[in-house]
């Protein structure tokens, strides 16, 4: 069984955002980087399905700058097999585009499994995976909470609004993991020493047109200053006065 | 010139995320251009024409057996088909769970540009500029689309539903040219969350409760406001990993990000992975006994005191106002 995990590198979410002097990206100094927390999930699943399923290859791949061999040497450490850096200088492509260049290299490898992770913590956007499902034409699940795979089919879990979804996929399939789905281990040393010998292989990214302009990147308006409307129980009267008067919500 | 909006329904039912962006829609038209137009897969007809009201014009209708239970493909495939159809220059969808499943696998079909969980959108010089949090909500992104149509996904209680009474929309068949039910994934069940039960995304109030409870058995006074309120109860992520609450509750950047009338935090220290779930509310209150506690500096209105005496007296006020209302 062939797996892909697709992961990206992002800041540390401690970060704190300063805006680059394009006024459109962030600017990178100082910044600590990451694998997106997301991301943990799905290698960890791919690696229990490894283990499940007696074998098989995980290849991680990521898009991305000068940094992503570090973050790609961690998912090694973790358990991977092989990595392939997808190179480009961009400081942010946009989902479609990210997803059209995965595509291209993940089709040539067959998986039968393609993990992502929910979404990526800088740009949010959640649309990597599901594009790239389109893109293969493959079944997909997304924000996936539980997973189980018996024989050729995966049975997941997502939650909606009220309730939680069962859905069984057919391999080969895309699934994109949620907080829940697993407890992420740590790399071992004996992990972090084999991933030494592992192979990075770097190729320029295929990128295409940009599908997304980004015209600005801005800090948010603060919130108005609010107040303290008292000490204890006693301060209760005016908050229901001022929610009723001014707020105007209860 | 058209908008297209992608219409949910859960068991016969439009929800209401679906009436927020048909009232964006609405709004973008007064300056981009109508009509607005609708796209609902379905079982059967969950009485789009009232939606007309809600500012649809018309709604195409794909409906198939299928359809009773979500399936992204397949309703990737419909909105795909209506796109091509009604050549809009925007799409919306509501940033559900759906639409947070489904607008992206449209982008992938079209190859379009999408912008997720938006909480602004213009129209600047003719184009559709969308305004989103990245970064946990720790900046703004402006984005433009290069391509026609603009898909653009709402983040839920950001945008006012509009009502234009007595208008309906006309209903129409939209042709399916695939079989649903040759999907390689489906939905096999669904388990419901308990009867009567509004998300913490779709209630208008929300009141949530963090470690300041000291244990899961002190949560029927968080219970009990949210009762009084006609509020749902969320929950901050350090009772979630506790195991006080379920996973479903909580809010923030790995939980939910919800934008209610109300948000009251009760004994939440207002850390910034929280503060990414609660921020666009229209009004917050937090009950918190440390003075200098974060959650202050994002509240309008906050009681510094102890949430055991605090809380059941708030309860107590808001049932006697009730009673007098
Ligand atoms: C990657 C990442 C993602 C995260 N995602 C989320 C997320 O989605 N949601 C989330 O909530 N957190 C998230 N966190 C965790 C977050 O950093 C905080 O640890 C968490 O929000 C703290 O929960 P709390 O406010 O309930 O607890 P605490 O920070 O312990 O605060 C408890 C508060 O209760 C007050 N208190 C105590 N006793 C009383 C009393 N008797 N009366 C009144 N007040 C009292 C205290 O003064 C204190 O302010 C995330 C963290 C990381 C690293
Ligand atoms: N540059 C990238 N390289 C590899 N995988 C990525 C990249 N960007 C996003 N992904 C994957 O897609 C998921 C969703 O990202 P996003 O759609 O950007 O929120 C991430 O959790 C990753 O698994």
């Amino acid at each position: 069984m062939i797996q892909v995990v697709c992961v990206k590198q992002v800041p540390d979410t401690e970060t704190r955002v300063k805006v680059a002097a394009d006024g459109r990206t962030l600017d990178p100094s100082g910044v600590t980087w990451v694998l997106n927390p997301y991301d943990e999930f799905a290698i960890e699943q791919a690696l229990r399905v490894r283990d499940q399923q007696g074998g098989g290859e995980i290849v991680a791949i990521s898009l991305g700058g000068a940094g992503v061999p570090t973050a790609l040497r961690n998912v090694l450490a973790l358990g991977a097999d092989r990595a392939i850096h997808l190179r480009t200088d961009l400081p942010a492509p946009d989902p479609l585009a990210v997803a059209r260049a995965l595509a291209a290299e993940i089709r040539a490898l067959s998986p039968d499994l393609v993990w992502f992770g929910r979404q990526a913590v800088d740009d949010d956007q959640a649309q990597v995976g599901p594009i790239l499902a389109e893109l293969l034409d493959l079944p997909c699940a997304t924000f996936v909470a539980a997973f189980a795979l018996e024989n050729r089919k995966a049975t997941v879990e997502r939650d909606f609004e009220g309730g939680r979804e069962v859905i069984e996929l057919t391999l080969p399939a895309v699934i994109a993991a949620d907080k829940g789905l697993n407890e992420p281990r740590y790399a071992s040393l004996k992990g972090i020493m084999a991933a030494k010998k592992k192979t990075i292989e770097e190729k320029p990214a295929e990128l295409g047109e940009t599908n997304l302009e980004v015209l600005a990147l801005e800090l948010p308006p603060a919130r108005a200053a609010g107040r303290i409307v008292g000490q204890g129980a006693a301060a209760v009267p005016e908050l229901v006065r001022v929610l009723r008067e001014e707020a105007k919500v209860v | 010139m058209s908008l297209l909006v992608f219409i949910e329904q859960r068991d016969g039912r439009v929800r209401s995320v679906s009436r927020e962006a048909l009232g964006e829609a609405a709004r973008l038209a007064a300056t981009l251009g109508g009509p607005v137009v609708g796209v609902c897969a379905a079982a059967s007809d969950p009485g789009l024409a009232a939606l007309g009201a809600a500012g649809a014009d018309r709604v195409l209708l794909a409906v198939h057996p299928a359809f009773t239970l979500y399936d992204g493909a397949g309703y990737a495939k419909v909105v795909a088909a209506a796109a091509k159809v009604v050549q809009p220059q925007v799409v919306l969808f509501g940033a559900s769970a759906m639409g947070r499943d489904l607008a992206p696998r449209v982008a992938g079909r079209l190859g379009l540009g999408l912008a997720t969980d938006c909480t602004a959108l213009a129209a600047e010089g003719g184009r559709l500029v969308a305004t989103r949090p990245v970064y946990a909500g720790k900046a703004i992104q402006k984005v433009a689309f290069p391509g026609s149509p603009a898909l653009a996904s709402l983040r839920p209680k950001v945008f006012a539903p509009i009502a234009r009474d007595g208008m309906s929309a006309a209903v129409e068949p939209l042709a399916l040219d695939f079989d649903p039910a040759a999907s390689r994934a489906r939905v096999a069940r669904v388990t419901a969350a308990g009867p009567g039960k509004v998300d913490v995304t779709e209630a208008e109030i929300v009141v949530s409760g963090g470690r300041g409870l000291k244990g899961p058995e002190h949560f029927h006074l968080i219970e009990e406001l949210a009762e009084v309120l006609g509020a749902s109860v969320g929950a901050s992520r350090a009772v979630v990993d506790a195991g006080w609450r379920p996973h479903a509750e909580q809010v923030g950047q790995t939980g939910k990000t919800v934008s209610p009338k109300l948000y009251v935090a009760v004994g939440i220290s207002g850390a910034i992975p929280h503060l990414a779930g609660m921020t666009s509310s229209r009004c917050i209150v937090a009950v918190n006994k440390d003075p200098e506690a974060p959650i202050f500096k994002v509240a309008d209105y906050g009681i510094v005191g102890d949430l055991f005496e605090v809380v059941p007296a708030l309860t107590d006020a808001v049932r006697k106002l009730h009673a007098h209302a």
